[in-house]
């Protein structure tokens, strides 16, 4: 009984950050909008774009092979169950020890792996240039997010998100600085990850600033749906993990009833909105970078993380 | 069982290496060797992994060798463990060979040699004296040598197999006078007295410094790589991916025998000066790898960064050793294990699909290849899942053994050294930075080689290869899937061994729920290699279903989008270098000096534009070309002793009649 | 001193590091000069709360005295100075900003072992404070090597004085830390203003664009 009810809870996190991900993509494309003055288009505007995108027929390249047919189910396998591996309104899921934050950011990792492949397949140059850059990009996020994973695990004794976000919920450290320079970093990287402004547009389309949209440039129909869904589901996914290490409030522990899942829900998308705020007037405010500066900012956040993991290993009150 | 059983096989091999000689230049002759390889080493394979499975132990001694010494042999669990590391990747040599080996020119020059190579190598592994050791390790450098030398006409395989041999000879002479200052003034090779004899801590320092140097110049540590990515790519595939993914793991037995083993209780700087060769090799050999345009020689240059990967572990292990801690020592030892392991796999794995790449185009040079995957699409998925399971991505086993590793990081901050504290965090973060750009190297290898565009006629002519190869192929594709899934099984069996010199081990992972990997317990970090391959592909399952289902249906082929710009010739396809050109920018500029330079002729000029890149491999200029330098002149000098008269020679040798006396008076 | 009060003192020396290097981070030069007026307005920040918990009011006017002549006065006399005497708007390094920052994070590294291990039987919060301290002074001693143009080396400069006044402050008993601290902000003033009115056309790597003008051939 209580095996079908954590099950139940389980499946409900899994259909809940589907359901949320366009959501959170229209929220940020409305306040970007009416910060510049403009109309923009309805929140619910996401949802309809898959819809239209998934009874759309798929128009291939003729040279493309089966490793472009299969790369949008694996990236979107992927990014899915990293996405549900993260607590959003309860820790202790079912099935949430079996990845800790190393193995989540490792599947987003594979995700990134097979759409740069895909970006390579049809031999056009645009391909190449996406996943190219985005190969530069990855290989100093990863590093900056594997250092933030140390200073996180090294005040909260574990790499489990449940665990951790236990252990900060009961405020046994306080403000740490270890604890700053890794939300620091976090941010920093998960603007890079996402492909948020300054990193790459994510409304281009000129070519040459892109680096997400370059790697996807030939995909259409039902397989640019699920790619989309993917990256929208990612940037739900870095939220949620800022909110539930950094903000875990409003996070129903393991055995609640249904009071707690709904206080946790209502906080969950609480937290979602106010990063989807701050997220939006963030990209409204700062310019695109070159993309020669990228490495710089990058390097900055491996930096920030690897001083937090430093300042730990030196002292245990960092 | 054990030693009694392992010692007959490989008698068999050297018996089948003469045998060769003369079925060499029969037709049946690949077939016979490789084959009757095939079954000697899986029955070595099946031996040890039961002596490893049942932690026994056997020994056995012979009468050859030096009178008074004997040959001894032994297998423990640490023998064990790399008798079936040796012998999986030998096993799968083997049976690719079968399909590859016939499109070998002269295989009279590569046919005696496979069976010695293995057999050297499994002797190493079981030999229990210093003598018997000694004299393996050289056959197994000479066999592997004549084997580079196979394919002698070009110039670039002669010189690689020159400075080969001379790396391999020094590194000889490094385990050689390592073993002299262990067996002591007493002289005793036997493995059990060096055991039980602890050296002073100056002698086990200086021990470490010449194993270091000995078995890391095999392994391919940096700065003692410089000979691997040039006769590693030289060999014949089959042998390329023994020489990568077998012979570099009994240069790490070699280390774990001499430092764990022999060497007595280590001391804390032992563990740093390790894990920083370690970190330095894994960044500085993915780095290379980025930069070539061979395709093998970027599998060489990524086995150095495997080899510096597996170094941390080794180096955590002697930290965590030094300081009475047990149980993360276990950690970082099997992590080390493991990643040794599946290296072996995914490695030979990689070299087995340049072989078939190479038969089909004859060509490694990536920017010749592409669009591979079309008339290869048995190849290109194996090479898929090995580019994928070193890039170290879930559920596959490459993440398994990375995880490992960076809970045993995690697992630093009870180390109480300052020069520790500093220096383990720092080769964390340079560990994560390989790992990063391991996976933007195998992106650039897959995506330039086997997708897009062919850029030449033979690149689309290829054709898959012949049905052995094929089988090897999958089968350790195949393992690969499996290992990471089921991690847990290989860190058991890697239980015995840390048994045996740390006195503790990890929990057993068989009785863990659902399979899951948990090191140190449940609540502080635990992975599930199964669940995870099951929720994946449960998934992606589900929604090919669902869009399926509701989504249109159908596919339409059209030209490529390509922004509206499309362009009929393959040559405006990204190439090797191009891809490589960010990452060149951002980290090549310190290392490598790496300088670009554009030529733009005037407008209306009918000359092409020029790029220019300049790199340097600065090893190769501050260390070796010095080193080299150096010796000549000195050389240059010594000749005139060459033409002396003979009342010279005679007085030389009266000085030193004169000299030895006055010692002697002394 | 446990708690909370150990966690805010903690966190503003940290972010007094993190502004450092968000200082080395910049190669435009009005956007070095904000965020050194950020280093200025944390650094009193830290010595306020050092003040509040130590119960030395001395310090809220060593505060008070970072905050005004860092904080507004010297930033603005430099923009001013930067738009009338027309220098070059970039910073050019010796170095790439990578080797720099990775340098930076390696002198952090280094002042974490000495500190903590010399001063391993005092007051915690004290020592890791002056841990910090050491970090921001060797940050500004290796702005001032790295950079070619000299606003950039002044304002490393100031910024290791910051380091310094964090280090007096943090140490608990330190006699005279209002006047000394009033006498390096007046000994800062006459080096910046003696920089730039007798040397800055002579001795600066970075050219001076009217300089330029001068020498070029054709004059609008």
């Amino acid at each position: 009984m209580i095996f079908l009810r954590d099950l139940t809870v389980q499946f409900v996190q899994m259909g809940l950050v589907l359901l949320l991900a366009p959501l959170l993509t229209g929220v940020v494309r409305k306040v970007k909008a009416r910060l510049l003055r403009r109309i923009g288009p309805p929140l619910i505007q996401p949802y309809r774009d898959l819809l239209r995108l998934f009874r759309k027929e798929v128009v291939l390249a003729t040279n493309a092979s089966w490793l472009f047919r299969a790369v949008p189910y694996l990236v979107f396998a992927s990014t899915w169950v990293a996405a549900a591996l993260v607590p959003t309104f309860a820790t202790n899921l079912l099935f949430s020890w079996s990845g800790d934050l190393i193995a989540i950011v490792a599947l987003l990792g594979s995700g990134r792996f097979f759409l740069a492949l895909a970006g390579m397949d049809v031999g056009t140059s645009f391909g190449g240039i996406g996943s190219s850059r985005e190969a530069m990009i990855a290989s100093l996020a990863e590093p900056a997010m594997i250092m933030i994973v140390f200073s996180l695990a090294l005040i909260a004794g574990s790499t489990q998100l449940s665990a951790m976000a236990g252990y900060l919920l009961s405020l046994q450290e306080g403000l740490r600085v270890t604890l700053a320079l890794a939300l620091f970093a976090l941010i920093m990287v998960a603007i890079a990850e996402n492909g948020r402004i300054p990193i790459d547009n994510p409304a281009t389309h000129l070519e040459l600033t892109m680096v997400h949209e370059a790697m996807v440039l030939e995909y259409s129909g039902r397989h640019l749906a699920l790619i989309d869904l993917a990256a929208s589901l990612k940037l739900l996914l870095y939220i949620s993990l800022i909110g539930c290490v950094f903000v875990p409030w409003g996070l129903a522990p393991a055995e609640s009833d249904w009071r707690g899942y709904a206080i946790g829900v209502l906080a969950y998308i609480g937290k979602l909105l106010v990063g989807g705020i701050a997220l939006a007037v963030f990209e409204t405010f700062i310019a695109k970078m070159r993309v020669f500066r990228v490495p710089a900012f990058l390097g900055a956040a491996l930096m920030l993380g690897f001083l937090g993991a430093l300042l730990r290993f030196v002292s245990g009150s960092f | 069982m054990g030693i009694v059983f392992a010692l007959p096989c490989i008698l068999g091999l050297l018996v089948l290496s003469l045998v060769g000689v003369t079925l060499g230049h029969r037709r049946s002759g690949t077939a016979v060797v490789y084959g009757v390889s095939f079954v000697l080493s899986a029955a070595l394979l099946a031996n040890g992994g039961i002596a490893l499975f049942s932690a026994a132990e056997s020994s056995a001694w012979l009468p050859l060798g030096l009178p008074w010494v004997g040959a001894h042999f032994a297998i423990d669990p640490l023998a064990a463990a790399f008798l079936v590391i040796v012998n999986l990747g030998a096993a799968g040599a083997s049976l690719y060979a079968l399909g590859y080996g016939r499109h070998e020119k002269e295989p009279w020059r590569v046919l005696p040699f496979f069976p010695l190579f293995l057999a050297a190598m499994n002797l190493v592994i079981v030999a229990d004296d210093a003598f018997t050791f000694l004299l393996s390790w050289e056959f197994m450098s000479l066999a592997s040598w004549v084997l580079v030398m196979a394919h002698h006409h070009d110039p670039e395989n002669r010189r690689a197999a020159f400075i080969y041999i001379v790396m391999a000879s020094f590194g000889t002479l490094a385990l050689l006078l390592a073993f002299g200052l262990l067996a002591g003034p007493g002289g005793n090779y036997a493995f059990d007295f060096i055991r039980i004899a602890s050296p002073a801590p100056m002698t086990a320092g200086l021990v470490l410094a010449l194993v270091l140097i000995g078995a890391g110049s095999k392994a391919g540590l940096v700065p003692l790589h410089v000979w691997l990515p040039l006769a590693h790519p030289a060999a014949p595939s089959h042998v390329s991916a023994l020489m990568s993914g077998v012979m570099t793991k009994v240069a790490i037995y070699a280390f774990i025998r001499i430092i764990f083993d022999l060497n007595g209780l280590p001391e804390w700087w032992w563990g740093l000066v390790v894990l920083v060769a370690g970190a330095a090799s894994a960044v500085l050999g993915v780095l290379y790898a980025l930069l070539q345009n061979d395709l093998k020689r970027v599998l060489a240059y990524s086995t150095i960064e495997n080899i510096g990967f597996i170094f941390v572990g080794l180096g955590l292990a002697l930290a965590f050793q030094a300081n009475d801690l047990a149980s993360a020592a276990a950690l970082a030892l099997v992590a080390a294990l493991l990643h040794a392991f599946n290296h072996a796999i995914f490695k030979s794995l990689l070299f087995f699909g340049a072989g078939a790449v190479l038969t089909a185009t004859g060509e490694r040079n990536m920017g010749k290849l592409g669009g591979l995957i079309h008339g290869m699409p048995a190849t290109a998925l194996a090479t898929l899942i090995g580019c994928a399971a070193i890039s170290a991505l879930p559920p596959l086993n490459g993440f398994a053994s990375e995880w490992l590793t960076l809970q045993a990081i995690l697992l630093s901050p009870q180390l109480p050294q300052w020069g520790l504290k500093v220096l383990v965090p720092a080769s964390g973060a340079l560990l994560a930075l390989a790992a990063a750009l391991a996976a933007a190297c195998f992106i650039r290898v897959f995506g330039v080689s086997f997708l897009g565009r062919p850029r030449t006629a033979v690149a689309e002519r290829a054709r898959d290869a012949d049905p052995w190869s094929r089988i090897a192929m999958s089968a350790f594709a195949l393992l690969c899937v499996v290992a990471g899934a089921l991690p847990g099984f290989a860190v058991d069996a890697f239980a015995p061994v840390t048994t045996e010199f740390f006195g503790a081990q990890l929990s057993p992972q068989a009785a863990v729920p659902w399979l899951a990997l948990v090191p140190v317990a449940p609540a502080r970090a635990s992975y599930d290699g199964l669940l995870i391959l099951v929720f994946v592909a449960m998934s992606a399952v589900v929604v090919l279903l669902t869009v399926r289902l509701f989504g249109a249906k159908g596919v339409r082929r059209a030209p490529a989008w390509d922004c509206g710009f499309p362009d009929s010739s393959p040559v405006t396809q990204y190439t090797a270098e191009s891809f490589a050109q960010p990452i060149r920018r951002v980290f090549g500029g310190l290392l490598f000096h790496a300088r670009e330079s554009v030529t733009m002729p005037p407008p209306g000029a009918t000359a092409p534009a020029r790029i220019r890149v300049e790199m340097r491999d600065l090893v190769w200029d501050f260390l070796y070309a010095p080193l080299a330098l150096g010796i000549e002149m000195i050389a240059g000098r010594m000749n005139v002793l060459q033409f002396l008269t003979i009342r010279r020679y005679l007085t030389f040798v009266f000085l030193a009649l004169v000299t030895l006396l006055f010692v002697v008076a002394l | 001193m446990q708690g909370l009060a150990f966690d805010i003192a903690h966190l503003l020396a940290g972010s007094l590091v993190l502004v450092s290097f968000m200082m080395i981070y910049q190669d435009r030069l009005p956007a070095l000069i904000n965020v050194f007026a950020l280093h200025a307005i944390l650094l009193s920040a830290s010595v306020t709360w050092q003040a509040n918990i130590q119960n030395m009011p001395e310090l809220y006017l060593t505060a008070m005295i970072a905050l005004v002549f860092k904080a507004f006065v010297i930033p603005i006399s430099l923009r001013r100075m930067i738009v009338q005497m027309g220098i070059h708007r970039e910073i050019e390094n010796v170095v790439g900003i990578g080797v720099t920052m990775l340098a930076g994070i390696a002198l952090v590294a280094l002042s974490m072992v000495v500190m903590l291990r010399i001063t391993a039987m005092a007051d915690p919060l004290a020592r890791e404070d002056l841990a910090f301290a050491l970090s921001v002074l060797l940050l500004g001693l290796l702005m001032m090597v790295t950079r070619r143009n000299a606003v950039g080396q002044v304002i490393g400069f100031m910024s290791l004085e910051n380091g310094l006044i964090l280090a007096a402050t943090g140490a608990k008993g330190m006699p005279l830390v209002v006047e000394i601290s009033v006498a390096f902000s007046i000994l800062i003033a006459f080096i910046v203003i003696g920089i730039f009115l007798f040397r800055i056309r002579e001795r600066f790597d970075s050219v001076d664009v009217h300089a330029l003008d001068r020498f070029r051939g054709e004059q609008p």
